[in-house]
Protein backbone atom coordinates (compact mmCIF):
# COMPACT_ATOMS: atom_id res chain seq x y z
CA UNK A 1 0.00 0.00 0.00
CA UNK A 2 1.61 3.25 -1.10
CA UNK A 3 1.24 6.33 1.01
CA UNK A 4 -0.35 8.08 -1.96
CA UNK A 5 -3.23 5.65 -1.99
CA UNK A 6 -3.59 6.14 1.73
CA UNK A 7 -3.77 9.90 1.58
CA UNK A 8 -7.49 9.36 0.99
CA UNK A 9 -8.60 7.94 4.33
CA UNK A 10 -6.54 10.38 6.38
CA UNK A 11 -7.58 13.39 4.34
CA UNK A 12 -11.25 12.56 4.70
CA UNK A 13 -10.96 12.51 8.48
CA UNK A 14 -8.89 15.70 8.37
CA UNK A 15 -11.71 17.43 6.52
CA UNK A 16 -14.11 16.67 9.36
CA UNK A 17 -11.83 18.35 11.87
CA UNK A 18 -11.28 21.56 9.90
CA UNK A 19 -12.91 24.74 11.21
CA UNK A 20 -15.92 25.73 9.14
CA UNK A 21 -16.83 29.32 8.27
CA UNK A 22 -20.09 28.94 10.16
CA UNK A 23 -18.13 28.12 13.31
CA UNK A 24 -15.91 31.19 12.97
CA UNK A 25 -19.02 33.31 12.36
CA UNK A 26 -20.63 31.84 15.46
CA UNK A 27 -17.75 32.78 17.72
CA UNK A 28 -17.48 36.27 16.22
CA UNK A 29 -21.21 36.68 16.91
CA UNK A 30 -20.64 35.94 20.60
CA UNK A 31 -18.76 39.27 20.74
CA UNK A 32 -21.76 41.24 19.42
CA UNK A 33 -23.42 41.79 22.84
CA UNK A 34 -20.49 44.05 23.78
CA UNK A 35 -21.43 46.51 21.02
CA UNK A 36 -25.08 45.85 20.19
CA UNK A 37 -26.71 45.14 23.55
CA UNK A 38 -24.35 46.39 26.26
CA UNK A 39 -27.24 46.63 28.71
CA UNK A 40 -27.80 42.89 28.41
CA UNK A 41 -24.28 41.76 29.25
CA UNK A 42 -25.36 40.17 32.52
CA UNK A 43 -27.92 38.10 30.64
CA UNK A 44 -25.26 37.28 28.03
CA UNK A 45 -23.01 36.09 30.84
CA UNK A 46 -25.77 33.83 32.17
CA UNK A 47 -26.26 32.47 28.67
CA UNK A 48 -22.54 31.70 28.30
CA UNK A 49 -22.49 29.92 31.68
CA UNK A 50 -25.56 27.88 30.82
CA UNK A 51 -24.11 27.11 27.41
CA UNK A 52 -20.99 25.74 29.11
CA UNK A 53 -23.19 23.62 31.37
CA UNK A 54 -25.13 22.35 28.33
CA UNK A 55 -21.85 21.58 26.57
CA UNK A 56 -20.82 19.34 29.45
CA UNK A 57 -24.15 17.50 29.25
CA UNK A 58 -23.69 17.10 25.48
CA UNK A 59 -20.40 15.29 26.07
CA UNK A 60 -22.15 12.55 28.05
CA UNK A 61 -25.58 12.58 26.39
CA UNK A 62 -24.80 13.51 22.81
CA UNK A 63 -21.55 11.58 22.51
CA UNK A 64 -21.80 8.67 24.94
CA UNK A 65 -25.60 8.34 25.16
CA UNK A 66 -25.78 8.76 28.94
CA UNK A 67 -29.10 10.41 29.84
CA UNK A 68 -28.86 12.38 33.07
CA UNK A 69 -31.53 14.18 35.07
CA UNK A 70 -29.15 15.09 37.86
CA UNK A 71 -26.37 16.94 36.08
CA UNK A 72 -26.92 20.04 38.23
CA UNK A 73 -25.28 18.12 41.08
CA UNK A 74 -21.85 18.85 39.58
CA UNK A 75 -22.80 22.40 38.62
CA UNK A 76 -23.88 23.02 42.21
CA UNK A 77 -20.75 21.48 43.72
CA UNK A 78 -18.67 23.81 41.56
CA UNK A 79 -20.80 26.80 42.57
CA UNK A 80 -20.63 26.02 46.30
CA UNK A 81 -16.90 25.26 46.20
CA UNK A 82 -16.11 28.57 44.51
CA UNK A 83 -18.52 30.37 46.83
CA UNK A 84 -17.14 28.80 50.00
CA UNK A 85 -13.55 29.59 49.08
CA UNK A 86 -14.59 33.19 48.61
CA UNK A 87 -16.50 33.41 51.90
CA UNK A 88 -13.46 31.87 53.59
CA UNK A 89 -11.55 34.95 52.47
CA UNK A 90 -9.93 34.02 49.17
CA UNK A 91 -11.76 35.73 46.30
CA UNK A 92 -9.26 35.23 43.49
CA UNK A 93 -11.43 33.92 40.62
CA UNK A 94 -9.06 31.58 38.74
CA UNK A 95 -7.90 29.61 41.78
CA UNK A 96 -11.55 29.38 42.88
CA UNK A 97 -12.42 28.05 39.45
CA UNK A 98 -9.66 25.47 39.65
CA UNK A 99 -10.74 24.29 43.11
CA UNK A 100 -14.34 24.00 41.93
CA UNK A 101 -13.22 21.92 38.94
CA UNK A 102 -11.34 19.53 41.22
CA UNK A 103 -14.22 19.18 43.70
CA UNK A 104 -16.77 18.50 40.95
CA UNK A 105 -14.32 16.14 39.24
CA UNK A 106 -13.81 14.07 42.40
CA UNK A 107 -17.55 13.76 42.97
CA UNK A 108 -18.03 12.98 39.27
CA UNK A 109 -15.39 10.26 39.38
CA UNK A 110 -16.90 8.65 42.49
CA UNK A 111 -20.44 8.65 41.08
CA UNK A 112 -19.23 7.47 37.67
CA UNK A 113 -18.74 3.97 39.09
CA UNK A 114 -22.49 3.77 39.70
CA UNK A 115 -23.48 5.55 36.49
CA UNK A 116 -21.35 3.29 34.25
CA UNK A 117 -23.28 0.21 35.34
CA UNK A 118 -26.78 1.34 34.33
CA UNK A 119 -28.70 2.22 31.19
CA UNK A 120 -31.90 3.87 30.02
CA UNK A 121 -34.63 4.39 32.63
CA UNK A 122 -32.53 3.06 35.51
CA UNK A 123 -29.82 5.56 34.63
CA UNK A 124 -32.29 8.46 34.59
CA UNK A 125 -33.55 7.43 38.04
CA UNK A 126 -30.04 7.08 39.41
CA UNK A 127 -28.84 10.46 38.17
CA UNK A 128 -32.09 12.01 39.44
CA UNK A 129 -31.41 10.38 42.81
CA UNK A 130 -27.84 11.70 42.94
CA UNK A 131 -29.15 15.22 42.31
CA UNK A 132 -31.87 14.99 44.96
CA UNK A 133 -29.57 13.50 47.60
CA UNK A 134 -27.02 16.23 47.07
CA UNK A 135 -29.57 19.05 47.15
CA UNK A 136 -31.09 17.84 50.42
CA UNK A 137 -27.63 17.29 51.90
CA UNK A 138 -26.76 20.90 51.04
CA UNK A 139 -30.08 22.03 52.48
CA UNK A 140 -29.51 20.28 55.81
CA UNK A 141 -25.87 21.40 56.07
CA UNK A 142 -27.01 25.01 56.43
CA UNK A 143 -24.07 25.84 58.74
CA UNK A 144 -21.89 25.41 55.66
CA UNK A 145 -24.11 26.26 52.70
CA UNK A 146 -26.51 28.78 54.21
CA UNK A 147 -29.29 26.27 53.48
CA UNK A 148 -32.47 27.69 52.02
CA UNK A 149 -31.23 31.28 52.24
CA UNK A 150 -28.24 30.55 50.05
CA UNK A 151 -24.58 31.31 50.57
CA UNK A 152 -24.05 34.91 51.65
CA UNK A 153 -21.00 37.10 51.62
CA UNK A 154 -19.23 36.02 48.44
CA UNK A 155 -16.85 38.62 47.11
CA UNK A 156 -14.95 38.00 43.91
CA UNK A 157 -11.68 39.86 43.56
CA UNK A 158 -10.90 41.69 40.32
CA UNK A 159 -9.71 39.45 37.49
CA UNK A 160 -5.90 39.54 37.30
CA UNK A 161 -6.14 42.17 40.05
CA UNK A 162 -7.32 44.72 37.48
CA UNK A 163 -10.78 44.04 36.02
CA UNK A 164 -13.55 44.56 38.56
CA UNK A 165 -16.78 42.62 38.28
CA UNK A 166 -18.84 45.70 37.48
CA UNK A 167 -22.61 46.23 37.55
CA UNK A 168 -22.93 46.18 33.78
CA UNK A 169 -21.33 42.81 33.35
CA UNK A 170 -18.39 43.66 31.09
CA UNK A 171 -15.99 41.62 33.17
CA UNK A 172 -18.61 38.97 33.91
CA UNK A 173 -19.40 38.34 30.25
CA UNK A 174 -15.73 38.46 29.24
CA UNK A 175 -14.92 35.91 31.93
CA UNK A 176 -17.87 33.59 31.13
CA UNK A 177 -17.24 33.79 27.40
CA UNK A 178 -13.51 33.10 27.82
CA UNK A 179 -14.26 30.06 30.00
CA UNK A 180 -16.80 28.81 27.46
CA UNK A 181 -14.44 29.29 24.52
CA UNK A 182 -11.40 27.65 26.11
CA UNK A 183 -13.40 24.64 27.28
CA UNK A 184 -15.14 24.42 23.94
CA UNK A 185 -11.74 24.16 22.25
CA UNK A 186 -10.80 21.32 24.59
CA UNK A 187 -14.12 19.56 24.04
CA UNK A 188 -13.76 19.94 20.28
CA UNK A 189 -10.34 18.36 20.44
CA UNK A 190 -11.70 15.57 22.61
CA UNK A 191 -14.50 14.58 20.24
CA UNK A 192 -12.06 14.37 17.32
CA UNK A 193 -9.69 12.14 19.28
CA UNK A 194 -9.60 8.33 19.40
CA UNK A 195 -11.47 8.63 22.71
CA UNK A 196 -14.16 10.72 21.01
CA UNK A 197 -14.54 7.97 18.42
CA UNK A 198 -14.89 5.41 21.21
CA UNK A 199 -17.63 7.52 22.80
CA UNK A 200 -19.55 7.61 19.54
CA UNK A 201 -19.12 3.84 19.40
CA UNK A 202 -20.74 3.55 22.83
CA UNK A 203 -23.62 5.76 21.74
CA UNK A 204 -24.10 3.87 18.47
CA UNK A 205 -23.89 0.36 19.89
CA UNK A 206 -22.81 -0.06 23.49
CA UNK A 207 -23.45 -3.80 23.32
CA UNK A 208 -20.96 -4.28 20.52
CA UNK A 209 -18.13 -2.33 22.14
CA UNK A 210 -16.93 -5.13 24.48
CA UNK A 211 -16.81 -7.44 21.46
CA UNK A 212 -14.13 -5.24 19.86
CA UNK A 213 -12.19 -5.22 23.12
CA UNK A 214 -13.37 -1.85 24.40
CA UNK A 215 -13.41 -1.28 28.17
CA UNK A 216 -16.78 0.48 27.98
CA UNK A 217 -17.12 1.17 31.69
CA UNK A 218 -13.69 2.79 31.86
CA UNK A 219 -14.58 5.01 28.89
CA UNK A 220 -17.84 6.05 30.55
CA UNK A 221 -16.09 6.80 33.84
CA UNK A 222 -13.59 9.02 32.03
CA UNK A 223 -16.13 11.09 30.09
CA UNK A 224 -18.47 11.33 33.06
CA UNK A 225 -15.65 12.73 35.17
CA UNK A 226 -14.67 15.21 32.44
CA UNK A 227 -18.30 16.33 32.07
CA UNK A 228 -18.57 16.77 35.86
CA UNK A 229 -15.44 18.95 35.85
CA UNK A 230 -16.87 21.17 33.10
CA UNK A 231 -20.23 21.43 34.89
CA UNK A 232 -18.37 22.38 38.05
CA UNK A 233 -16.49 25.12 36.20
CA UNK A 234 -19.79 26.49 34.87
CA UNK A 235 -21.19 26.53 38.39
CA UNK A 236 -18.10 28.28 39.72
CA UNK A 237 -18.32 31.02 37.07
CA UNK A 238 -21.96 31.57 38.01
CA UNK A 239 -21.12 31.83 41.72
CA UNK A 240 -18.23 34.21 41.08
CA UNK A 241 -20.03 36.50 38.63
CA UNK A 242 -23.31 36.73 40.58
CA UNK A 243 -21.68 36.52 44.03
CA UNK A 244 -24.49 34.32 45.31
CA UNK A 245 -25.08 30.58 45.46
CA UNK A 246 -28.51 29.13 46.17
CA UNK A 247 -29.82 25.59 46.49
CA UNK A 248 -31.35 26.10 43.05
CA UNK A 249 -27.86 25.54 41.53
CA UNK A 250 -28.15 21.89 42.62
CA UNK A 251 -31.83 21.58 41.84
CA UNK A 252 -33.88 19.30 39.64
CA UNK A 253 -35.19 22.30 37.71
CA UNK A 254 -31.69 23.19 36.55
CA UNK A 255 -30.98 19.59 35.52
CA UNK A 256 -34.23 19.45 33.57
CA UNK A 257 -33.74 22.89 31.98
CA UNK A 258 -30.29 22.05 30.65
CA UNK A 259 -31.60 18.81 29.16
CA UNK A 260 -34.37 20.77 27.44
CA UNK A 261 -31.88 23.32 26.07
CA UNK A 262 -29.62 20.62 24.71
CA UNK A 263 -32.47 18.79 22.99
CA UNK A 264 -33.79 22.11 21.68
CA UNK A 265 -30.41 22.93 20.14
CA UNK A 266 -29.55 19.40 19.02
CA UNK A 267 -27.49 16.72 20.76
CA UNK A 268 -24.14 15.36 19.67
CA UNK A 269 -23.04 18.49 17.81
CA UNK A 270 -21.14 20.49 20.47
CA UNK A 271 -22.89 23.66 19.28
CA UNK A 272 -26.35 22.30 20.10
CA UNK A 273 -26.10 23.11 23.78
CA UNK A 274 -24.73 26.56 23.00
CA UNK A 275 -27.48 27.46 20.56
CA UNK A 276 -30.13 25.81 22.76
CA UNK A 277 -29.01 27.76 25.82
CA UNK A 278 -29.07 31.05 23.92
CA UNK A 279 -32.51 30.45 22.39
CA UNK A 280 -34.01 29.16 25.63
CA UNK A 281 -32.69 31.91 27.86
CA UNK A 282 -33.41 34.78 25.48
CA UNK A 283 -36.91 33.34 24.92
CA UNK A 284 -37.41 33.07 28.69
CA UNK A 285 -36.25 36.64 29.13
CA UNK A 286 -38.64 37.89 26.46
CA UNK A 287 -41.62 35.73 27.39
CA UNK A 288 -41.33 36.56 31.07
CA UNK A 289 -41.31 40.24 30.08
CA UNK A 290 -44.55 39.73 28.13
CA UNK A 291 -46.27 37.58 30.66
CA UNK A 292 -44.38 36.97 33.88
CA UNK A 293 -46.73 34.31 35.26
CA UNK A 294 -47.17 32.02 32.31
CA UNK A 295 -43.86 32.09 30.49
CA UNK A 296 -43.38 28.33 30.90
CA UNK A 297 -46.47 28.00 28.71
CA UNK A 298 -44.51 29.48 25.82
CA UNK A 299 -41.39 27.46 26.62
CA UNK A 300 -43.55 24.32 26.58
CA UNK A 301 -45.03 25.28 23.24
CA UNK A 302 -41.56 25.98 21.81
CA UNK A 303 -40.31 22.60 23.03
CA UNK A 304 -43.23 20.70 21.49
CA UNK A 305 -42.86 22.58 18.20
CA UNK A 306 -39.12 21.98 17.94
CA UNK A 307 -39.26 18.29 18.83
CA UNK A 308 -42.18 17.68 16.43
CA UNK A 309 -40.81 19.64 13.51
CA UNK A 310 -37.05 19.28 14.07
CA UNK A 311 -36.32 15.92 15.70
CA UNK A 312 -32.59 16.66 15.70
CA UNK A 313 -33.03 20.07 17.27
CA UNK A 314 -32.49 23.53 15.82
CA UNK A 315 -29.01 22.70 14.51
CA UNK A 316 -30.25 19.43 13.02
CA UNK A 317 -32.88 21.42 11.14
CA UNK A 318 -30.35 24.00 9.98
CA UNK A 319 -27.91 21.40 8.68
CA UNK A 320 -30.79 19.70 6.83
CA UNK A 321 -31.63 23.04 5.19
CA UNK A 322 -27.98 23.60 4.30
CA UNK A 323 -27.76 20.15 2.71
CA UNK A 324 -30.92 20.77 0.68
CA UNK A 325 -29.64 24.16 -0.48
CA UNK A 326 -26.36 22.56 -1.57
CA UNK A 327 -28.24 19.80 -3.41
CA UNK A 328 -30.31 22.44 -5.25
CA UNK A 329 -27.38 24.48 -6.45
CA UNK B 1 1.99 -28.90 16.77
CA UNK B 2 -1.53 -29.77 17.89
CA UNK B 3 -1.78 -27.20 20.63
CA UNK B 4 -5.22 -26.34 21.95
CA UNK B 5 -6.35 -22.82 21.12
CA UNK B 6 -9.65 -22.90 22.97
CA UNK B 7 -11.22 -25.48 25.24
CA UNK B 8 -14.13 -25.81 27.62
CA UNK B 9 -14.55 -28.30 30.43
CA UNK B 10 -17.93 -29.34 31.77
CA UNK B 11 -19.72 -26.20 30.65
CA UNK B 12 -23.29 -26.04 31.95
CA UNK B 13 -26.00 -23.43 31.60
CA UNK B 14 -29.73 -23.50 32.06
CA UNK B 15 -32.49 -20.91 32.08
CA UNK B 16 -34.93 -22.28 34.63
CA UNK B 17 -35.79 -25.78 33.46
CA UNK B 18 -34.44 -25.19 29.96
CA UNK B 19 -30.96 -26.66 29.63
CA UNK B 20 -29.04 -24.76 26.95
CA UNK B 21 -25.57 -26.19 27.62
CA UNK B 22 -25.02 -29.55 29.22
CA UNK B 23 -21.51 -30.65 30.09
CA UNK B 24 -20.02 -29.20 26.90
CA UNK B 25 -16.42 -30.24 26.21
CA UNK B 26 -15.01 -28.21 23.36
CA UNK B 27 -11.52 -28.56 22.00
CA UNK B 28 -10.34 -26.28 19.25
CA UNK B 29 -6.75 -26.93 18.10
CA UNK B 30 -4.54 -24.08 16.92
CA UNK B 31 -5.15 -23.26 13.28
CA UNK B 32 -8.40 -25.20 13.20
CA UNK B 33 -11.25 -24.66 10.75
CA UNK B 34 -14.18 -26.16 12.62
CA UNK B 35 -17.87 -25.94 11.90
CA UNK B 36 -20.51 -26.02 14.61
CA UNK B 37 -23.82 -27.34 13.35
CA UNK B 38 -27.13 -28.39 14.84
CA UNK B 39 -30.84 -27.70 14.54
CA UNK B 40 -32.32 -24.38 15.70
CA UNK B 41 -32.29 -24.16 19.48
CA UNK B 42 -29.43 -26.63 19.81
CA UNK B 43 -27.44 -24.09 21.84
CA UNK B 44 -24.84 -23.06 19.25
CA UNK B 45 -25.11 -19.30 19.74
CA UNK B 46 -25.49 -19.86 23.48
CA UNK B 47 -22.17 -21.70 23.44
CA UNK B 48 -20.51 -18.72 21.75
CA UNK B 49 -22.12 -16.40 24.31
CA UNK B 50 -20.77 -18.57 27.13
CA UNK B 51 -17.28 -18.84 25.70
CA UNK B 52 -17.00 -15.09 25.02
CA UNK B 53 -18.34 -14.16 28.45
CA UNK B 54 -21.60 -12.58 27.33
CA UNK B 55 -23.33 -15.25 29.43
CA UNK B 56 -22.02 -16.63 32.71
CA UNK B 57 -21.93 -20.44 32.86
CA UNK B 58 -23.57 -22.18 35.84
CA UNK B 59 -20.58 -24.52 35.98
CA UNK B 60 -17.46 -25.36 34.01
CA UNK B 61 -14.25 -23.71 32.93
CA UNK B 62 -13.06 -22.03 29.73
CA UNK B 63 -9.44 -21.95 28.62
CA UNK B 64 -7.79 -19.82 25.96
CA UNK B 65 -4.59 -21.72 25.31
CA UNK B 66 -3.46 -22.54 28.84
CA UNK B 67 -5.06 -19.52 30.48
CA UNK B 68 -8.26 -19.94 32.47
CA UNK B 69 -10.50 -17.12 31.24
CA UNK B 70 -13.73 -18.20 32.95
CA UNK B 71 -13.83 -15.17 35.24
CA UNK B 72 -12.79 -12.53 32.69
CA UNK B 73 -15.10 -9.85 31.28
CA UNK B 74 -15.97 -10.03 27.56
CA UNK B 75 -13.68 -7.14 26.59
CA UNK B 76 -10.76 -8.68 28.50
CA UNK B 77 -11.22 -11.93 26.56
CA UNK B 78 -11.19 -9.98 23.31
CA UNK B 79 -7.92 -8.32 24.26
CA UNK B 80 -6.47 -11.79 24.87
CA UNK B 81 -7.51 -12.80 21.35
CA UNK B 82 -10.89 -14.51 21.72
CA UNK B 83 -13.20 -12.73 19.31
CA UNK B 84 -16.65 -13.32 17.85
CA UNK B 85 -18.97 -11.97 15.19
CA UNK B 86 -22.74 -11.77 15.42
CA UNK B 87 -25.44 -13.63 13.55
CA UNK B 88 -27.52 -10.45 13.35
CA UNK B 89 -25.42 -7.45 12.29
CA UNK B 90 -24.29 -5.57 15.36
CA UNK B 91 -22.52 -2.53 13.95
CA UNK B 92 -22.23 1.21 14.48
CA UNK B 93 -24.89 2.61 12.12
CA UNK B 94 -23.74 6.24 11.93
CA UNK B 95 -19.98 5.58 11.93
CA UNK B 96 -18.32 5.04 8.59
CA UNK B 97 -16.79 1.64 7.88
CA UNK B 98 -13.31 3.16 8.26
CA UNK B 99 -14.19 4.85 11.55
CA UNK B 100 -15.62 1.60 12.91
CA UNK B 101 -12.55 -0.47 12.07
CA UNK B 102 -10.18 2.32 13.16
CA UNK B 103 -11.96 2.31 16.51
CA UNK B 104 -11.34 -1.42 16.89
CA UNK B 105 -7.66 -0.98 15.95
CA UNK B 106 -7.31 1.89 18.46
CA UNK B 107 -8.86 -0.23 21.21
CA UNK B 108 -6.43 -3.04 20.47
CA UNK B 109 -3.46 -0.70 20.52
CA UNK B 110 -4.72 0.84 23.75
CA UNK B 111 -4.91 4.37 22.39
CA UNK B 112 -8.69 4.72 22.55
CA UNK B 113 -8.40 6.36 25.98
CA UNK B 114 -6.39 9.22 24.50
CA UNK B 115 -8.52 12.36 24.30
CA UNK B 116 -5.91 15.09 23.89
CA UNK B 117 -4.55 14.04 20.48
CA UNK B 118 -6.56 14.18 17.32
CA UNK B 119 -7.46 10.99 15.53
CA UNK B 120 -5.76 12.13 12.34
CA UNK B 121 -2.42 11.90 14.15
CA UNK B 122 -2.91 8.12 14.28
CA UNK B 123 -1.90 7.39 10.71
CA UNK B 124 -0.74 3.84 11.44
CA UNK B 125 -4.06 2.91 13.00
CA UNK B 126 -6.04 4.44 10.14
CA UNK B 127 -3.82 2.77 7.54
CA UNK B 128 -4.18 -0.60 9.23
CA UNK B 129 -7.96 -0.24 9.32
CA UNK B 130 -7.95 0.73 5.66
CA UNK B 131 -5.86 -2.31 4.74
CA UNK B 132 -8.25 -4.63 6.57
CA UNK B 133 -11.20 -3.11 4.71
CA UNK B 134 -9.35 -3.27 1.41
CA UNK B 135 -8.57 -6.97 1.91
CA UNK B 136 -12.30 -7.57 2.36
CA UNK B 137 -13.17 -5.53 -0.79
CA UNK B 138 -14.61 -2.67 1.26
CA UNK B 139 -12.07 0.04 0.35
CA UNK B 140 -14.40 1.79 -2.08
CA UNK B 141 -17.13 2.24 0.51
CA UNK B 142 -14.96 2.89 3.55
CA UNK B 143 -16.20 6.48 3.97
CA UNK B 144 -19.86 5.55 3.78
CA UNK B 145 -21.86 5.41 7.01
CA UNK B 146 -22.42 1.79 7.98
CA UNK B 147 -26.20 2.05 7.70
CA UNK B 148 -25.87 2.94 4.01
CA UNK B 149 -23.84 -0.18 3.15
CA UNK B 150 -25.41 -3.10 1.32
CA UNK B 151 -26.31 -6.04 3.55
CA UNK B 152 -23.50 -8.24 2.25
CA UNK B 153 -21.01 -5.43 2.85
CA UNK B 154 -22.26 -5.12 6.42
CA UNK B 155 -21.61 -8.85 6.91
CA UNK B 156 -18.04 -8.28 5.71
CA UNK B 157 -17.70 -5.33 8.06
CA UNK B 158 -18.65 -7.64 10.95
CA UNK B 159 -15.63 -9.75 10.03
CA UNK B 160 -13.43 -6.68 9.48
CA UNK B 161 -14.20 -5.50 13.02
CA UNK B 162 -13.26 -8.90 14.39
CA UNK B 163 -10.01 -9.01 12.40
CA UNK B 164 -9.05 -5.54 13.61
CA UNK B 165 -8.76 -6.98 17.13
CA UNK B 166 -6.09 -9.46 15.85
CA UNK B 167 -7.88 -12.58 17.06
CA UNK B 168 -6.18 -15.84 17.96
CA UNK B 169 -9.53 -17.59 18.05
CA UNK B 170 -12.37 -16.38 15.87
CA UNK B 171 -15.94 -17.51 16.50
CA UNK B 172 -18.18 -16.72 13.53
CA UNK B 173 -21.90 -16.93 14.20
CA UNK B 174 -23.48 -17.65 10.81
CA UNK B 175 -21.23 -15.21 8.96
CA UNK B 176 -23.20 -15.65 5.73
CA UNK B 177 -26.68 -15.42 7.30
CA UNK B 178 -28.99 -13.72 4.83
CA UNK B 179 -26.33 -13.36 2.15
CA UNK B 180 -27.18 -14.67 -1.35
CA UNK B 181 -25.55 -18.00 -2.17
CA UNK B 182 -22.98 -16.71 -4.65
CA UNK B 183 -21.82 -13.98 -2.28
CA UNK B 184 -21.69 -16.34 0.68
CA UNK B 185 -19.15 -18.45 -1.23
CA UNK B 186 -16.94 -15.38 -1.69
CA UNK B 187 -17.37 -14.57 1.97
CA UNK B 188 -16.27 -18.04 2.99
CA UNK B 189 -13.38 -17.91 0.57
CA UNK B 190 -12.23 -14.81 2.47
CA UNK B 191 -12.57 -16.70 5.74
CA UNK B 192 -10.69 -19.70 4.33
CA UNK B 193 -7.92 -17.32 3.28
CA UNK B 194 -7.32 -16.09 6.83
CA UNK B 195 -3.94 -16.70 8.37
CA UNK B 196 -3.46 -20.14 9.94
CA UNK B 197 -2.47 -18.32 13.12
CA UNK B 198 -6.17 -17.77 13.62
CA UNK B 199 -8.24 -20.72 14.80
CA UNK B 200 -11.76 -20.52 13.43
CA UNK B 201 -15.03 -22.02 14.63
CA UNK B 202 -18.06 -21.12 12.56
CA UNK B 203 -21.75 -21.81 12.87
CA UNK B 204 -23.32 -22.47 9.48
CA UNK B 205 -26.53 -24.04 8.21
CA UNK B 206 -25.52 -24.50 4.58
CA UNK B 207 -24.07 -28.02 4.44
CA UNK B 208 -22.25 -27.39 1.17
CA UNK B 209 -20.29 -24.58 2.83
CA UNK B 210 -19.67 -26.67 5.93
CA UNK B 211 -18.29 -29.60 3.95
CA UNK B 212 -16.19 -27.33 1.80
CA UNK B 213 -14.56 -25.13 4.39
CA UNK B 214 -14.49 -27.13 7.64
CA UNK B 215 -11.84 -29.71 8.45
CA UNK B 216 -13.93 -31.01 11.31
CA UNK B 217 -17.53 -30.63 12.35
CA UNK B 218 -19.12 -30.51 15.80
CA UNK B 219 -22.80 -31.42 16.01
CA UNK B 220 -24.88 -30.00 18.86
CA UNK B 221 -28.38 -31.09 19.81
CA UNK B 222 -30.35 -29.94 22.82
CA UNK B 223 -27.41 -28.22 24.51
CA UNK B 224 -25.13 -31.28 24.18
CA UNK B 225 -22.33 -32.14 21.83
CA UNK B 226 -23.74 -35.12 19.97
CA UNK B 227 -20.68 -35.91 17.95
CA UNK B 228 -17.50 -34.53 16.45
CA UNK B 229 -15.72 -35.71 13.35
CA UNK B 230 -14.61 -35.07 9.79
CA UNK B 231 -17.29 -33.87 7.37
CA UNK B 232 -17.28 -37.38 5.87
CA UNK B 233 -17.96 -39.00 9.27
CA UNK B 234 -20.71 -36.53 9.98
CA UNK B 235 -22.39 -36.94 6.62
CA UNK B 236 -22.57 -40.70 7.01
CA UNK B 237 -23.63 -40.79 10.65
CA UNK B 238 -27.20 -42.02 10.99
CA UNK B 239 -27.87 -40.01 14.15
CA UNK B 240 -26.88 -36.79 12.43
CA UNK B 241 -29.06 -37.64 9.46
CA UNK B 242 -31.93 -38.29 11.82
CA UNK B 243 -31.74 -35.14 13.93
CA UNK B 244 -30.26 -32.64 11.55
CA UNK B 245 -29.79 -33.36 7.90
CA UNK B 246 -33.25 -34.80 7.46
CA UNK B 247 -34.72 -31.74 9.03
CA UNK B 248 -32.56 -29.40 7.00
CA UNK B 249 -33.66 -31.13 3.80
CA UNK B 250 -37.28 -30.72 4.82
CA UNK B 251 -36.67 -27.03 5.42
CA UNK B 252 -34.92 -26.65 2.11
CA UNK B 253 -37.82 -28.29 0.28
CA UNK B 254 -40.52 -26.29 2.00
Amino acid sequence: MTSEALAGPGRYLQAQIRWRWSEIAFWLATLLPFVLTPSYLLLASQVAITALFALSLDLILGYAGIVSLGHAAYFGIGAYTAGLISTAGWGEPLTGLFAAAIAAGIFGYLTSFIVARFHHLALIMITLGIGLVLQEAANSASWLTGGFDGLQGIHTWPMFGRFHFDLYGYTAYSYSLAALFVIFLIARRLIHSPFGLALRGIRENGQRMPAIGAPTHAHIRTIYTIAAIIAGIAGAVLAQTTETVSLETLGFQRSADVLVMLILGGTGRLYGGLVGAAVYMVARDQFSGLNPQYWYFWIGLLLIAVVMLLPNGILGGLSLLARRARAQS
Amino acid sequence: MNETALSTHGLNKSFGSLVVASNVELNLPAGARYALIGPNGAGKTTLINLVTGMLRPDAGRIFLGDADITALAPDERVRLGLVRTFQINSLFPHLTALESVTLAVCERRRVAQTWWRQLTAYRDEIDEAYDILAALTLAAVCHRPTRELAYGQQRLLEIALALATRPKVLLLDEPAAGVPREESRELFAAIAGLSRDISVLFIEHDMDLVFRFASRVIVMVGGRVLLEGTPRDIASDPRVRAVYLGKARQEAVS
